[in-house]
């Protein structure tokens, strides 16, 4: 299974700083794995994207994804092939605009995810909910990709 | 002036023992502060987290978030991950400016807001010249 890799995140760090940290980890990365400037989930093209976890079990294949703060509305997912898909845009709230900001840490604004699933999954029985923050995808596997039980005939 | 500004010294761990089937330490969340002229909004990001898990301790100038994640794990084998998952946990030291005593809290969809009122004396006040 390939994956894209996240994003290392730098709480705490002023926004300009969190930008040249950004741009030193995306450097960091094109040396460690020069294929990955083909890959499309480079950081130079998407704001943020976020983090992952990936479960299996014998029907399904579950994706978590943390997307803190969002209207279920706002959160897309698709299905090519094999790639699941999840973007969306998180919108700043409109009372944020007046008064001061001390401290801004948290992303805000378009992202994209994509995975490449471990299995096929049949497109029509993709299930989806969204609670406290997080995005549970349940993608049932394809009858051809589950596994089986071959009986010896005696 | 930054009435709330993070409490680097806090202690590492709280003060009841972590579950013992989580990782040791804890995730820091990501944290937005604004203030407008009435009240300090501090937002945190803890995805995952319920209103139940959510522990707010103010203590003198000092308020610690505590945020337990509920163990919401699929029973399914873990191909790949990128989440701690532990509990989290941020330490903020407050300004003199800050009522304590009407802190409230909601949390949604993983985030906790946090509004901090000011206190009346700290509040701007018009001053009217008599006479």
């Amino acid at each position: 299974m390939k994956l894209a890799r996240r994003e290392r995140q730098h709480p705490g760090v002023p926004a300009p700083l969190k930008e040249l940290n950004r741009i030193r980890n995306e450097i960091d990365r094109i040396f460690e794995d020069p294929f990955s400037l083909l890959a499309p989930s480079t950081s130079f093209f998407e704001g943020w994207a976020p983090t992952i976890d990936v479960y299996e079990d014998k029907d399904n294949v579950i994706v978590k994804a943390a997307l803190p703060g969002m209207k279920k509305e706002d959160i897309e997912i698709s299905l090519e092939g094999s790639t699941l898909t999840i973007s969306g845009e998180r919108k700043h709230e409109e009372e944020k605009n007046e008064g001061e900001t001390y401290r801004s840490e948290r992303y805000f604004g378009r992202f994209q995810r994509s995975l490449t699933l471990p299995t096929a999954v049949d497109a029509e029985k993709i299930q989806a909910s969204y609670k406290d923050g997080v995005l549970t995808v349940s993608c049932a596997k394809s009858e051809e990709s589950k596994p089986k039980q071959i009986q010896v005939k005696g | 002036m930054n009435a709330i500004a993070e409490n680097q010294n806090a202690p590492a761990r709280s003060q009841d023992q972590p579950r013992p089937e989580r990782p040791r330490g804890f995730i820091t969340p990501p944290a937005n502060i604004s203030a407008n002229p009435n009240e300090y909004l501090l937002e945190l990001e803890m995805p995952g987290v319920d209103k139940e898990g959510i522990e707010i301790m103010a203590e003198g100038n000092e308020l610690t978030v505590l945020g337990r994640r509920k163990n919401e794990m699929p029973n399914a084998e873990l191909l790949y991950t990128e989440s701690a998952l532990a509990d989290y946990r941020r330490s903020f030291e407050l300004g003199p400016d800050v009522d304590t005593s009407r802190i409230s809290a909601e949390m949604s969809q993983g985030v906790l807001k946090l509004h901090l009122p000011k206190s009346e004396k700290a509040k701007p006040r018009k001053i009217q010249i008599a006479g």
